[in-house]
């Protein structure tokens, strides 16, 4: 007899995140606790040093043997050949035999290395660096026990957290993932809901098992360990239904109409190519948001001018003419990149984050600008700065795009300036947005409601407060009466345009362009046919 | 045993041509090549040094040899020759990937 029919369905509520429904095994990544960092004797503390540099050169081979990006590759096999060459953690032993500490004797011997390449007249030596600082953290990481675990393929993934890269470096077909931190708008469920993944969060994943048998349910918000038969047949019906909604929702297609025959553009959120492979671009009316800090996110250095350049044109040429709206860079707040984000920022979403961040890198937003301002001539390309908090930031951005388009002439490049708007998510932006000199407005509701309610998106607790309210939507319509009395556009790119019931709300402040997740195509094209104006 | 005395240092030069100079990826090659012989084996960007260990990645990249840089090796060991020979190889055929 199968020992899992004597346990019980076991109900466990959380919030949704993304949709839909998984079936299968269990798996729980555990974090393991970092120990409080106190001096051992001599021995243990070069042993502890000997055990993170094996570790960390484990953990490398192994991710190197997983990547087939050439690049990626090229930089790995540096970073092991550099765990393997006694030369580097030298310096290190010898401190700990003068009675350092195995990390601080660590970082004092490998900034000198890092330092070194940091100066260097050569970019390419100068970008160096980054490996070495990534390949400093990853030892502190294992010296302070904390762990880098795999995730399995098409499981169903219980976690106390997980970060961006991760999510995106897994195999989720079939699975679903189950957090007990973060919140329908954290930066995971963005990207859950555009890859069509089911995920929960608030879940309290401590008692949580490996290897049983589960169902989670992305549309109740709710995970059930154990199911018996006769939920899982229930759950296995849900499952093909969901399979051939997605596939009826693929089906639309002319142009987004309300009740009342008006039209309404519907664009989409990505972060890269792959998203577009599967989208039939006569079905949208174009791309509304490209995040692009997820070029930045899924390796080891920072992409070149010309990695960027090729993704921006491809999606450019994807779209055939209709309008593609690539967010620069939204480093900073939940979002860090390796050698460019300040660690230990107090208070990440207050801090040097999107168009602070990029102002204060020049060298890296240049390239980002450089690549952008050559795909637009390629079609129908418009650039929006993220954060922006005053007219200044702005304008500072426009001249050092008009100067970088030059630029890029002078050396023989196709380049133009493209249409330059605005992300509006800081209250102070939208509350004066008569003085910003955009192009156009695009309302960034995600970070504009955390903002607003002074509550974090990532709080479960706080959740009812991170909602969109009456004050949201008074911004929304100032925002929006303001551009249609100065001829420019306003769309909201935020997850309320993916939320079906916000829809009506939405069009009733006057909004006729949304962009959303992918996945979200089919039920708001059906919200904005059921709208017939404001009741 | 005759004629090659233990502290002969045999010599060697080689134009790198690397489209990027001796960066990461031709110095993993070029520091794994050299770790297979038994000799001790310098690498310079002069003929008179500094040396560094061209088994050390290390003190290699620390070099930042540029492109067009010619970079000398000098090696001492039973297998000297041999491991000039294969350095200079590598170096000519512009790192080939290995087997």
């Amino acid at each position: 007899m199968d020992h899992r029919t004597h346990r019980a369905a076991h109900r466990i509520e959380g919030r949704s995140a993304a949709p839909g429904i998984a079936l299968g095994s269990l798996v729980r990544l555990i974090a393991a606790k970092s120990e409080t960092q106190q001096l051992h004797s001599m021995a243990a503390e070069r042993l502890a040093l000997i055990d993170a540099l094996e570790a960390s050169r484990r953990d490398l081979v192994a991710l190197c043997n997983k990547v087939e990006h050439d690049d990626a590759d090229a930089i790995l096999s540096f970073q092991i050949a550099l765990l393997e060459d006694e030369n580097l953690a030298a310096p290190a032993f010898a401190s700990i035999a003068d009675g350092e500490a195995a990390n601080r004797a660590w970082i004092a011997a490998i900034d000198p290395e890092i330092a070194n390449y940091d100066h260097a007249d050569d970019p390419y030596f100068r970008a160096r660096a980054s490996d070495l600082r990534d390949l400093r953290d990853r030892v502190l990481r294992r010296l302070a026990g904390e762990l880098d675990q795999a995730v399995p393929a098409g499981a169903i993934v219980a976690a106390e957290d997980m970060p961006p890269s991760v999510f995106l470096a897994t195999d989720w077909r079939n699975g679903g993932l189950v957090l007990r931190r973060g919140s329908p708008s954290s930066h995971v469920a963005i990207l859950a809901r555009a890859r069509g993944v089911p995920m929960i969060v608030g879940v309290d994943v401590d008692h949580l098992e490996s290897g049983v048998d589960a169902v989670l349910d992305g549309d109740a918000g709710a995970l059930i360990v154990h199911p018996n038969p006769t939920l899982r047949a229930e759950y296995d019906r849900r499952l093909a239904e969901q399979s051939r909604l997605r596939e009826a929702a693929s089906l639309f297609s002319g142009p987004v109409l309300t009740a009342r025959g008006e039209t309404v553009q519907l664009m989409i959120n990505v972060t890269g190519l792959a998203e577009l492979r599967d989208i039939d671009p006569s079905k949208v009316d174009g791309i509304g948001l490209m995040r692009t800090e997820f070029l930045f996110q899924e390796r080891e250095t920072l992409p070149t001018e010309e990695e960027q350049y090729q993704i921006y044109r491809q999606m450019v040429e994807w779209a055939a003419g209709k309008p593609v709206t690539i967010r620069t860079l939204d480093a900073g707040g939940d979002k860090p990149i390796v050698g460019l984000t300040e660690p230990g920022d107090l208070n990440p979403f207050l801090g040097v984050r999107g168009v602070r961040l990029s102002l204060r890198r020049p060298d890296v937003f240049r390239l980002q600008l450089r690549a952008l301002g050559r795909a637009s001539v390629a079609g129908n390309l418009k650039v929006m700065i993220p954060m922006v908090t005053l007219p200044e930031e702005l304008a500072r951005c426009r001249a050092l795009f008009q100067n970088v388009v030059e630029e890029l002439r002078r050396e023989g490049h196709g380049a133009k300036l493209p249409q330059l708007g605005m992300m509006v998510e800081v209250p102070a932006a939208a509350l004066a947005i008569e003085d910003f000199d955009a192009d156009f407005f695009s309302i960034g509701s995600n970070d504009l409601i955390q903002y607003v309610a002074a509550a974090s998106r990532d709080e479960p607790q706080l959740a009812d407060l991170a909602r969109p309210s009456r004050a949201i939507f008074n911004l929304i319509r100032h925002v929006v009466d303001h551009a249609k009395l100065t001829g420019r556009e306003a769309s909201l790119c935020g997850d309320l345009a993916g939320e079906p019931s916000q829809v009506a709300a939405l069009l009733d402040q006057g909004l006729r362009i949304l962009s959303v997740t992918p996945g979200a195509l089919g039920a708001i094209r059906a919200a904005v046919a059921r709208y017939s104006g404001k009741t | 045993m005759s004629g090659v005395h233990a502290m002969d240092k045999l010599r060697a030069s080689v134009l790198v041509r690397h489209e990027v100079g001796l960066h990461a990826r031709p110095s993993v090659k070029l520091t794994k090549l050299a770790k297979a012989f038994e000799s001790k084996i310098d690498l310079g960007l002069s003929p008179d040094g500094p040396w560094v260990d061209a088994k050390s990645i290390v003190k290699v990249m620390a070099t930042k040899a540029p492109k067009d840089s010619t970079i000398y090796f000098r090696a001492e060991g039973k297998d000297a020759k041999a491991a000039l020979d294969a350095l200079v190889t590598l170096v000519n055929e512009d790192f080939p990937d290995g087997p």
